[in-house]
C-alpha cells in the first residue's frame, strides 16, 4: 500500500505492505537516522513522533502511518540551526557512541513539549524507554535539564 | 606540556553529526545490488557434523551459499591460538557456532532459507562449567581443558600461613555479561579475486580484522583494506568479534561477486557472541592479630567457552589485579583459563580484572571484620604507598595516595554518619539500608610487554589549508577518540582542536596504532599523537618557517609554505617504553604496567527484605587517572562504566540452558534504565602521568571494577549476609537469607 504522511513538515508517500514496519519503510526512505537496536520496543532506538506521541517504529505498522504526521531525527533541527535539545546533547555529554542519540533528543522533545519545566523524576520516567548503554544516563539528564534552560 | 586545550571540555568532534541523526553506521549503507548474509548456527553445544543438507525443494539458485569447503584460505580466525574455525565443518564446539552462510537480495528471503538448512550432528557430551571442565571427564579442548594458566609468586606464602594467627576464607563467583552495546554487529563487505577485499563496518580494532581476512583469503595484506564505520558502542564485545562477522560477509561477497551486508539480530548478536568470562575466585588470607596482611593466596578461574580467542589475556589482567592495591609480603595467585561448550568468552571492559577485584574487594571486607577491624582502617593499614611493591613483584615509583582518595570518597558520601544511622535503624525496618566502598586499581595500556611487542604507529600531516590531520587505527567507539586526539594535537601545536582532523580509521590509509582496547587510546596511543603532532612543528621550526613560540595564524601559514614548497608535511611517532620498564614473561613477575588509575568507590543502597530487591540509592566515584583531557567525557567515561558495573553486580544475569543463552533479548535481560541508577558522582584527583599526552593516564575500564563489590559490600552492612554471587538478583538473596 501507499501511505501518505506528512514526514518532517513535508508530503512524503511511503509504500510497503501494511503491516511492515514503520521502521524499515523509513530507513529504506533514506531515513537512517531512524535506528534498530533490538526490534522489539524495548530499546526506543528507532524512536519518532508520530502525530507528537513517541513511538517505537519497529512496532508500528506502515498502516498506522496513514495521513499521520512524523517527526524523525532529521526533521529536529532547522536548516540552520540544532534545536535546543540538540545544542544541549552536544554540549552536556549526552550523546557517547550516538546510536540511541536519535531517539533520546525525540523522548526529550515529546516530555518538554508536555512539561516544560520537568521535575527529576519525570525526566527519567519519559526516557525510561530509551535505553543507553554508554552514558549511565547522567549526562543525558543534564542536557535535558540544559534544555530546559534554554527553552525557558 | 600545559597548554589551554587540555582541561577544556571541547565538543565532540563527531557530535553534531550523531545529534543530528547523520552519522553514518553500517547499517545506514546500501549499495546497489547489496545482498543480505546470513548465519546458519550449530544446535547442539558439542558434536560431529555427519551431513549438512539444503532441502531439496527450496529454490536454493536464489542463493549464495557458502561452506568451510568455499574457504580460499585458511579455515581460522587469526588471533592467539588458531583453534577457531571461521566456518565449523567437522565438529561443532558451541551451540550457535558459524556452519554455513547463505545470502540473498530479500533479508526476509535470507532468513527463511536458514530453516531449510538441516546440520545432521551425533552428540558428543558437552562441559558446561568450570567444575565440569576442571573435572576433566570430558576432554573438549587440548589435552586438559585449559587454554592457559599463570602463577604469581611474592615470598613464601606457605611459611607465612604455617605462622598466621587469623585465616580467612572466601569463595566468590561472577557471571556472563552481554556487552550489550547498542548497535548490534553489522559488517558490509565486497571481495573478488581481481580486487582483494574490503569491508566497512562497526569495529574497535581494524587491524585484528585486517590480519584474520588476509589469512582467511590467503591474500597479501596489500590486498585487504578495513573500514571503520560509526560504531554504537564496544565495550569489548567489538574487538576480535568483528574478524568473525567480517570474515562471513567476505565470503559470501567472494563468491557472489556482489556487495553484502551482515547485520545481526539483537538475539542472534546476543547469543552468538562473545560475553564477559564467567569465573571463580578462592581467596585464602593470612594477617596478624593487629590487622596486617601476611599473605594472600588466591585461586582465580575463568570460564573461556568453546575457544581460546582472548582468554589469556583476560586471565592475565585478571591474575594481575587479583590481589589488588595492597603490599602485602606473600602472595601467589594462581589463574586459569578453562574451556566449556559454550560460545567463547572474550573482551568485555575491565578484561578479567573486574572479576578478581570483585573477589577481593568483597573478601577484604571479611578480612577486616574477622580481625575487628572496620574496612576503611583494616584498608588504611596495608594500602600500596610510593615504593611498595605489587604482587608482580612491581615497585611503585609514582605518587599514590590510597588513603586521601579513601578520605575524599568517605566524605563526599558522608559514610561514616549514614552507616551509624542505618546500623540504628535498619532494625525496625523493612527495607534496609547500607553503604559500603571498594578500593582498586586498574592498570593502563597491555600487560607486561604488549605495547613494546605492538610497535604502534600514529601519523600527523599538516595540510595546505593550514589544518591537521592525525592518522591513527584507534576506533571512536563513542569513547572520545576524535576529540581527545584533536585536543592532544591541537596543545602540542598551539592550534585549535577545530584545525584538527582525526582521519576516519581505514587500513589504506592509517597507520596501525594497536587495537582500541586496555584502555590505551588515550594514554598510549595519545602519546604517540603528541609526539607525532610535535615532530610536525619540530620540522617547521628546523626549516625556518615558525618561531619557537607560535600563534594559531603562524603555524597554519607555516604548515602552506611548507606544504607548497616540499610537497609533504608529515611525522610519524612509535610507541617506544617509558625508561626502566621491566617484564619477565616466563616468570611473570616486573612492570606489568607503565602506571595505573587508583579509584574509591562508594555505594549506598537499600534492600527490601519483602522482595529482596536491591538498590544503589547513592554512588560516589573518586578516581586519580592523571591529567583530565576533557572534563564531560571523563565523566561520562566513568558514568557509564559505574552503569556497567551496577547493571553486572545485581541486575545482568545470562541465563544458560544446554551451553545456549536463553534470555538473549533485551525484554528479559535487563540492563539498567534511567530508573534503576542513582546520582552517580565523579571526582577526579589528577596527578599527571610523565609518560601520558599532557600528563593524562587510561581512563575506560577502571570504572567497571568498583562498583560491584562496593555494592556488595553495602549489602552486607544491610543485611549482615555473606553475599558472594554475582548478579545478586532477588531470587539470589531471598535464597541466602530464607533457606535455613
Amino acid at each position: 500500500m501507499i501511505v501518505n504522511s506528512i514526514i518532517n513538515g513535508r508530503r512524503t508517500p511511503l509504500e510497503g505492505h501494511p503491516m511492515a514496519r514503520l521502521l524499515d519503510v523509513l530507513r529504506a526512505s533514506g531515513f537512517t537516522g531512524v535506528k534498530e537496536g533490538c526490534g522489539e520496543g524495548e530499546c526506543g532506538a528507532c524512536a519518532v513522533l508520530v502525530d507528537g506521541a513517541l513511538v517505537n517504529s519497529c512496532l508500528t505498522p506502515l498502516a498506522h502511518a496513514d495521513g499521520a504526521s512524523i517527526t524523525t531525527i532529521e526533521g529536529v533541527a532547522n536548516q540552520t540551526r540544532l534545536h535546543a535539545i540538540q545544542e544541549s546533547f552536544l554540549e552536556c555529554g549526552g550523546a557517547q557512541c550516538g546510536i540511541c542519540t536519535p531517539g533520546m533528543v525525540l523522548a526529550a522533545h515529546a516530555l518538554l513539549s508536555r512539561h516544560p519545566d520537568p521535575t527529576d523524576d519525570e525526566v527519567r520516567a519519559a526516557l525510561a524507554g530509551n535505553l543507553c548503554r554508554c552514558t549511565g544516563y547522567m549526562r543525558i539528564f543534564a542536557s535535558v535539564f540544559e534544555a530546559v534552560r534554554r527553552l525557558a | 606540556m600545559d597548554v589551554p586545550q587540555i582541561g577544556r571540555s571541547v565538543l565532540r568532534k563527531e557530535g553534531r553529526a550523531k545529534v543530528t541523526g547523520q552519522a553514518m553506521y553500517v547499517d545506514d549503507v546500501s549499495p546497489a545490488g547489496v545482498l543480505h548474509g546470513v548465519t546458519v548456527r550449530s544446535p547442539v553445544a558439542r558434536g560431529r557434523i555427519k551431513a549438512i543438507t539444503f532441502d531439496p525443494a527450496f529454490p536454493w539458485d536464489e542463493f549464495v551459499v557458502v561452506t568451510a569447503a568455499d574457504i580460499p584460505g585458511r579455515n581460522v580466525v587469526k588471533l592467539i591460538l588458531d583453534d577457531q574455525p571461521y566456518l565449523a565443518h567437522d565438529v561443532v564446539n558451541h551451540r550457535e557456532e558459524p556452519v554455513a552462510l547463505v545470502a540473498h537480495r530479500d533479508r526476509a528471503r535470507a532468513d527463511e532459507a536458514r530453516r531449510h538448512v538441516t546440520i545432521d550432528i551425533e552428540p558428543l557430551p558437552p562441559v558446561f562449567t568450570i567444575d565440569e571442565a576442571l573435572a576433566r571427564r570430558e576432554i573438549v579442548w587440548g589435552a586438559d581443558n585449559v587454554f592457559k594458566s599463570y602463577t604469581v609468586q611474592k615470598g613464601d606464602v606457605d611459611a607465612a600461613f604455617a605462622r598466621a594467627a587469623i585465616v580467612v576464607e572466601g569463595d566468590y563467583e561472577t557471571g556472563a555479561q552481554e556487552q550489550l552495546y547498542i548497535e548490534p554487529n553489522g559488517m558490509l563487505a565486497v571481495a573478488d579475486p581481481a580486487h582483494g577485499v574490503t569491508v566497512w563496518g562497526s569495529m574497535q580494532c581494524p587491524y585484528y580484522i585486517h590480519k584474520a581476512l588476509a589469512g582467511l583469503f590467503n591474500l597479501p595484506p596489500e590486498r585487504i583494506r578495513v573500514v571503520q564505520m560509526e560504531t554504537g558502542g564496544g565495550f569489548g564485545g567489538k574487538e576480535e568479534y568483528p574478524s568473525v562477522i567480517a570474515g562471513h560477509a567476505a565470503l559470501l561477497a567472494w563468491k557472489s561477486g556482489r556487495p553484502v551486508k551482515m547485520i545481526y539480530g539483537r538475539d542472534e548478536d546476543m547469543a552468538a557472541t562473545t560475553k564477559r568470562h564467567p569465573s571463580r575466585t578462592r581467596h585464602r588470607t593470612a594477617v596478624t592479630r593487629d590487622g596486617d596482611l601476611l599473605a594472600m593466596d588466591i585461586d582465580f578461574t575463568i570460564d573461556g567457552g568453546a575457544y581460546c580467542t582472548l582468554s589469556p589475556v583476560v586471565l592475565s589482567r585478571g591474575t594481575i589485579h587479583a590481589a589488588g592495591p595492597y603490599s602485602c609480603p606473600n602472595v601467589r595467585v594462581r589463574g586459569r583459563a578453562v574451556a566449556t561448550n559454550t560460545p567463547p568468552h572474550g573482551a568485555f571492559r575491565g578484561f578479567g580484572a573486574p572479576q578478581s577485584l570483585f573477589a577481593l574487594e568483597r573478601h577484604i571486607d571479611k578480612v577486616a571484620s574477622a580481625v575487628g577491624l572496620t574496612p576503611e582502617a583494616f584498608r588504611r593499614r596495608n594500602f600500596i604507598t610510593f615504593g611498595g611493591t605489587l604482587a608482580v613483584g612491581q615497585t611503585i615509583k609514582e605518587p599514590v595516595d590510597m588513603g586521601g582518595l579513601l578520605d575524599r570518597a568517605l566524605q563526599l558520601s558522608d559514610y561514616h554518619a549514614k552507616r551509624a544511622r542505618f546500623a540504628r535503624e535498619n532494625t525496625s525496618r523493612a527495607v534496609k539500608n547500607g553503604i559500603g566502598f571498594a578500593t582498586f586499581f586498574h592498570g593502563a595500556g597491555f600487560t607486561g610487554s604488549g605495547e613494546v611487542h605492538l610497535k604502534s604507529v600514529v601519523a600527523v600531516e599538516g595540510t595546505i589549508d593550514g589544518t591537521v590531520r592525525v592518522l591513527a587505527a584507534s576506533t571512536e567507539i563513542g569513547q572520545g577518540t576524535n576529540t581527545i586526539f584533536s585536543q592532544i594535537a591541537a596543545g602540542a601545536l598551539g592550534i585549535d582542536p577545530e584545525d584538527v582532523d582525526v582521519a576516519q580509521p581505514d587500513t589504506s590509509v592509517v597507520p596501525d596504532s594497536g587495537p582500541t582496547v586496555a584502555s590505551r587510546t588515550c594514554m598510549v596511543v595519545g602519546r604517540l599523537v603528541e609526539s607525532a603532532a610535535l615532530g610536525v612543528r619540530h620540522t617547521l621550526v628546523d626549516a625556518g618557517f615558525l618561531p619557537a613560540v607560535s600563534t594559531r595564524g603562524e603555524f597554519q601559514t607555516a604548515c602552506r609554505r611548507y606544504v607548497e614548497t616540499f610537497g609533504t608535511l608529515r611525522a610519524t611517532s612509535q610507541y617506544a617504553p617509558p625508561p626502566g620498564l621491566v617484564w619477565d614473561d616466563e616468570k611473570y613477575l616486573g612492570d606489568a604496567y607503565g602506571t595505573y588509575g587508583w579509584a574509591v568507590y562508594v555505594a549506598e543502597v537499600s534492600v527490601d527484605t519483602r522482595t529482596w530487591e536491591t538498590r544503589v540509592d547513592d554512588f560516589v566515584a573518586v578516581q586519580e587517572v592523571g591529567r583530565v583531557i576533557n572534563p564531560t567525557l571523563a565523566t561520562g567515561q566513568i558514568e557509564g562504566g559505574v552503569a556497567q558495573g551496577i547493571g553486572w553486580a545485581l541486575y545482568e544475569d545470562v541465563v544458560w540452558r544446554e551451553g545456549r543463552m536463553v534470555n538473549s533479548q533485551m525484554t528479559n535481560y535487563i540492563m539498567p534504565t534511567s530508573m534503576d541508577l542513582p546520582d552517580i558522582r565523579v571526582y577526579f584527583e589528577e596527578v599527571p602521568y610523565a609518560y601520558g599526552p599532557a600528563g593524562a593516564k587510561g581512563i575506560g575500564e577502571l570504572p567497571m571494577d568498583g562498583p560491584a563489590p562496593a555494592i556488595f559490600n553495602a549489602v552486607a552492612d544491610a543485611t549482615g549476609a555473606d553475599v558472594t554471587r554475582l548478579p545478586l538478583t532477588p531470587e539470589r538473596l531471598m535464597d541466602l537469607m530464607e533457606r535455613p
